[in-house]
């Protein structure tokens, strides 16, 4: 295991030296004492797996193809940023804009996140990308979500009284899945969103899903699987069909 | 509006000297050289300049300044007072000149920087940044005066006349220099203006240019980028204060800056081996908006030395000599053997090559 | 009972005695016009476009398509498209799409510039016989250069140079994605843009695998869609260009519906077949100029700095502010885009209402950069109605390091402008995805057609700097000197940084 001091290092010199020491077919990187410094995994491919103590900076993940990114802290904004493989584990809360884009792998995240998560998330042969959040999210969650899957737990739902979702949830949402687990309100949820109960496929999908997540973070995955889940997917194919006239 | 100016053309021609060992040589040479080539220009603009001519000042700058009226005198001279010490004025020593009937009032100072922070405005840059920025805001915010000479123990003389006439007035004679340029012009408007003349200069640069830069709109944006002020309207100018960036402000030498500006082409640059093509294509991406195109012949003078050097694809001429350390530049050969009828060596540099003669020791 | 109240713009008509009844006109006209009545070929005119296909291809010069002559009543207020327009809403309740840039009679200051040349004080050029230098490097250039002496002497370079796009002269073709136009057309331009020494760029749709090959002169584009976007993706071309907005569509989005979907276009884009491909107005991970600087900061860890990153935006209202912050944000390259140009679909209301002509916003931006003293560090793509040579210099002159071209590569294939790209049935087999109109585009030999116009532009952009005596294309660049506006206010003049004709 390589272990890299990033205490004061700007963005540009840490990722070289993170790039180099994948290049050089490091399958553990530490890093430690980081703060603020963006892109770290951006572009990176390969099998490597890299932790991360401190909170990375944004565009975490970016463009990643392969390698698995631990946060042991809070992460920011633009995390798998059209990400293509690969996976992000995130022990505390993320922010705004998550895997935008995303194309592939997984993002993992403990905590609750903020606006626009899984926004223009596609789907792409075999590639599926997965966001799971264990808390709750912002507004305009699976924005224009045109495939994979996004699902929110509200693993900590007692400790405060906002939804799970924020509004508009799935607004613009052509493609693609999402689960909540508890109830929602179709007054939150965009004018393209159909809701109905996950059906034996669904749960199938979702305990495959969620027993991965659950090691990530040693959760019980019988606990998370006894609340009920609602599904989330586009009403039509054409929402905007008579939107013009030709 | 810096686009809406008038451009000022002329033709003309032009000489230069140096003794490479640093031998003071009498003005009365480049006078009569030059005035060999008189059907080279039309009386409406002459002018000298020459290096080590002000021994017992050398560590001062020089600045020779013309006049429309007292009053810009007065405006001048308070903006001198209260950032420079003035060690020494005077007005310009002229002898009286039948033909010339009309001059302005023409002073020189001998001049340093005030150190002392407080009483001279932006105190932090360098006396030779800090003498620029002081031509540039006297020549663009004072009306009718004008700063044309700023070096150290050199000067320029120039006005409105033939070479003769204008080497009488200034009594160039008296003068002695180790390197000495002198330029008779032929302007196509009629501007009547002392300061239009050749040599153009800036601290210890001068210029005298044969031919006109056709790429003069981009040059003169160019160097208005980084805080020149193009107030002269000719394209002389923009060749003084291109050496000026790239070899004062940019570090580059002069052979490299001569090749930026005058840089030789893609097909040729394409050949080299690696390093020097990828030297040469960086040259010419980076100073791109420096390249002077169009036809000129341009004699450069410094206190180290004097460079001649002509377009690339040479339009204009330039002839070159030596003899012992003397070396010679003009627009014709005949120039030369005016002054120097047996030189041992004498020959047409190539177009964008130039002709380096540097003072040694 | 009536068809529609929007009067048809076009009257097909068959000179039934010249008619020799081959059917080629059924068989070419993408917009079944025609139709086999039995005896003879019958015309449905309102669905004419004037594409002029079935002209070119009918044997006997039977076709004419003529302007209908039934106009609604002139009226010098209420135009034709006016009453058209709205009859179409009454009908639809839609917003009226279109295509290509806006055919609105907006002054065109291009038409208003003079380009000067050279008597007496001093000489032309002969282009023909002395050398005249095209070549343009796109990208960052640092504001000095240091250099040291290398082993034989010679001047070594020290400076490190930021990566830059090569042209051999200072054309590149505009992004269009596959998808708004069709694979031979892309590979069309990808052939010449190869030959040229130039380069094309991949539009918003990703990069399919037939125009892999050409990938040295490719840009690649990232857009607010991110279809086909991957490390492999943005490390394909020369390039990366983050797409913020389009001259004709500025501040909106892109569509490509799903039933124009199929199974190649969304291998290339990345989606699954049938769905809808949705680029969002904005780049959502962008609502800020730190965000741009994010995203330009991404693309390059992502290509470890090898690669310049472009930004296009539409040519609005503040531009050169814009223009600012992007180089600030650390484009290497920023592309502006005029109002007036092209798009694949476009509601109309949006293509001839918003933005701003290329001139004034090219004009602008290359005075504010130079006045902050940060002209060098990105370079400036002019695009938006370059519609010759002569709009190219002029571009050029006024400050644009090179121009794109997008409309004019297409008429190169047989575009006539007639605007409806948006419909999906270009007879010529350019802005379609149907096989059997897209088939009609052989790239090799339309390829050639596009090259020739590119050496065409090429001679007579030497010819013009050979009238203004200079034998390299950065001596133009900028020179505003050598342009005079005829016609013009003094405020326009002031904005373009130009005299007037006569001073």
């Amino acid at each position: 295991m390589q272990v890299i001091d990033a205490k004061g290092i700007y963005y540009r010199d840490l990722n070289q030296k993170v790039r180099e020491a994948v290049a050089k077919g490091e399958k553990e990187v530490l890093l430690k004492n980081v703060n603020g410094q963006y892109y770290i995994g951006d572009g990176l491919n390969g099998e490597s797996t890299i932790t991360i103590e401190g909170v990375p900076g944004n565009d975490l993940a970016a463009f990643m193809d392969g390698p698995t990114l631990i946060v042991k802290d809070n992460a920011q904004d633009n995390i798998s940023n059209t990400m293509n493989s690969g996976k992000v584990i995130i022990h505390g809360n993320a922010g705004d804009v998550l895997g935008y884009g995303m194309r592939g792998g997984k993002l993992h995240i403990r905590g609750n996140v903020g606006y626009r998560v899984g926004i223009h998330m596609k789907g792409y042969k075999k590639q599926a990308p997965v966001i799971i959040a264990g808390g709750k999210a912002g507004d305009f969650f699976g924005e224009y979500m045109a495939g994979g899957i996004l699902i929110l737990l509200n693993l900590d739902g007692e400790k405060d009284s906002r939804p799970t979702v924020g509004d508009y949830a799935g607004t613009g949402m052509h493609g693609g899945v999402i689960f909540i687990r508890g109830e929602v309100d179709k007054k939150l949820c965009g004018a393209e969103v159909g809701i109905t109960d996950p059906d034996e496929e669904d749960i199938k999908l979702l305990k495959e899903h969620l027993t991965d997540y659950c090691k990530d973070f040693n959760l019980n995955i019988d606990e998370i699987m006894k609340g009920s889940f609602k599904k989330l997917t586009p009403a039509s194919l054409r929402p905007y069909g008579n939107l013009y006239a030709y | 509006m810096s686009h809406n100016f008038h451009k000022d053309i002329s033709g003309c021609g032009l000489a230069g000297i140096i003794n490479k060992d640093g031998k003071r040589i009498s003005g009365s040479s480049i006078s009569k050289s030059l005035c060999l080539m008189n059907d080279r220009g039309n009386g409406l603009g002459a002018g000298y300049a020459a290096y080590g001519i002000y021994p017992e000042y050398k560590e001062l700058y020089a600045f020779h300044i013309m006049y429309d009226e007292p009053a810009c005198q007065r405006d001048t001279e308070e903006y001198l007072k209260k950032n420079y010490r003035i060690e020494k004025k005077e007005p310009m020593p002229t002898a009286p000149v039948e033909s010339i009937t009309i001059s302005p009032m023409i002073w020189r100072y001998f001049v340093k920087p005030l150190s002392e922070k407080a009483e001279r405005d932006a105190a932090d840059l360098r006396d030779d940044d800090f003498v620029v920025r002081t031509v540039m805001k006297i020549n663009s915010e004072i009306g009718g005066a004008y700063v044309f000479s700023s070096g150290k123990n050199m000067g320029a003389f120039k006005g409105v006349g033939m070479p003769g006439e204008i080497a009488r007035f200034f009594r160039i004679e008296e003068y002695e220099g180790y390197i000495w340029t002198g330029h008779t012009r032929f302007p196509t408007n009629t501007p009547g203006w002392w300061g239009g003349a050749h040599p153009f200069t800036l601290l210890d640069w001068s210029i005298v240019h044969n031919g006109e830069i056709s790429s003069y709109g981009i040059n003169k944006r160019y160097l208005e980028m980084y805080g020149y002020k193009l107030t002269l309207l000719t394209d002389t100018e923009v060749v003084t204060y291109l050496f000026d960036l790239l070899v004062r402000k940019h570090g580059l030498d002069v052979l490299t800056a001569c090749t930026a500006l005058a840089s030789p082409f893609w097909k040729n640059i394409d050949d080299l081996q690696e390093d020097e093509k990828n030297a040469m294509t960086a040259l010419r991406m980076v100073y791109a908006s420096a390249l002077m195109n169009g036809p000129f012949s341009i004699l450069f003078g410094h206190s180290k030395g004097l460079v001649g050097f002509n377009d690339r694809i040479k339009l204009r001429p330039l002839v070159a000599a030596t003899k012992g350390k003397t070396v010679y530049m003009a627009s014709e050969e005949s120039a030369i053997r005016e002054i120097c009828p047996s030189p041992e060596k004498i020959w047409a540099p190539r177009a964008g090559e130039p002709v380096i003669a540097e003072l040694e020791g | 009972m009536f068809k529609s109240l929007a009067v048809p713009e076009f009257l097909a008509k068959i000179d039934q005695i010249k008619c020799i009844k081959c059917k080629r006109c059924i068989q070419n006209c993408g917009w079944s016009v025609y139709a086999w009545g039995g005896d003879k070929v019958l015309i449905d005119t309102f669905k004419c476009v004037k594409c002029l296909r079935c002209y070119h291809y009918c044997p006997e010069e039977a076709i004419t398509i003529e302007d209908n002559p039934v106009k609604y009543r002139s009226n010098a207020n209420w135009g034709f498209y006016n009453i058209r327009n709205i009859k179409r809403q009454a009908e639809t309740g839609g917003i009226p799409l279109t295509g290509m840039g806006s055919d609105m009679p907006y002054p065109v200051l291009f038409d208003s510039l003079l380009i000067d040349a050279c008597q007496v004080t001093n000489p032309s050029i002969d282009p023909l016989r002395e050398p005249m230098e095209l070549r343009t490097y796109l990208g960052k250039k640092p504001a000095k250069l240091e250099f040291e002496n290398g082993p034989d002497g010679k001047p070594k370079l020290k400076t490190k140079m930021p990566p830059q796009i090569k042209l051999e002269a200072p054309f590149i073709f505009a992004p269009m994605s596959y998808g708004s136009i069709s694979l031979n057309a892309q590979k069309t331009i990808a052939i010449a843009a190869k030959e040229l020494g130039i380069v094309m760029n991949t539009g918003e749709g990703g990069l399919h695998e037939d125009i892999y090959p050409y990938r040295s002169n490719i840009i690649v584009q990232v857009a607010s869609g991110r279809f086909g976007v991957n490390p492999d993706y943005l490390n394909a071309g020369v390039a990366v260009e983050i797409k913020i907005g389009q001259g004709a569509k500025p501040g909106i989005g892109g569509h490509l519906p799903g039933e124009k979907i199929p199974l190649d276009i969304a291998k290339t884009r990345m989606i699954p077949v049938g769905t809808d491909a949705i680029s969002p107005a904005p780049q959502h991970d962008i609502y800020s100029i730190e965000d741009l600087r994010q995203l330009i900061f991404a693309i390059k860890e992502a290509t470890n700095y090898t690669k310049p990153v472009s930004v296009k935006i539409a040519a609005v209202h503040n531009v050169a502010a814009i223009a600012s912050g992007i180089v600030r944000a650390g484009a290497d390259i920023v592309y502006i885009d005029g109002f007036r140009g092209g798009t694949g679909a476009a509601p109309s209301i949006i293509r001839d209402h918003l933005g701003i002509p290329i001139e004034h916003a090219l004009a602008a931006v290359d005075e504010r950069l130079r006045q902050e003293g940060i002209r060098n560090e990105a370079s400036i793509i002019a695009a938006g109605g370059i519609r010759s040579c002569a709009d190219a210099a002029k571009a050029i002159a006024l400050g644009a390091d090179a121009v794109a071209l997008a409309t004019s590569a297409l008429i190169t294939m047989g575009c006539t402008v007639c605007g409806k790209c948006y419909t999906g049935n270009c007879s010529w087999g350019i802005t379609t995805q149907r096989p059997e109109l897209t088939v009609r585009l052989d790239p090799e030999v339309y390829a050639e057609r596009l090259i020739n116009l590119i050496h065409a532009w090429s001679h007579e952009l030497k010819e013009i700097l050979g009238a203004l005596g200079v034998n390299a294309i950065e001596s133009l660049r900028g020179s505003r000197e050598r342009l005079r506006g005829i016609g013009l206010d003094s405020q326009t003049l002031d904005i373009l940084g130009v005299k007037p004709v006569g001073r």
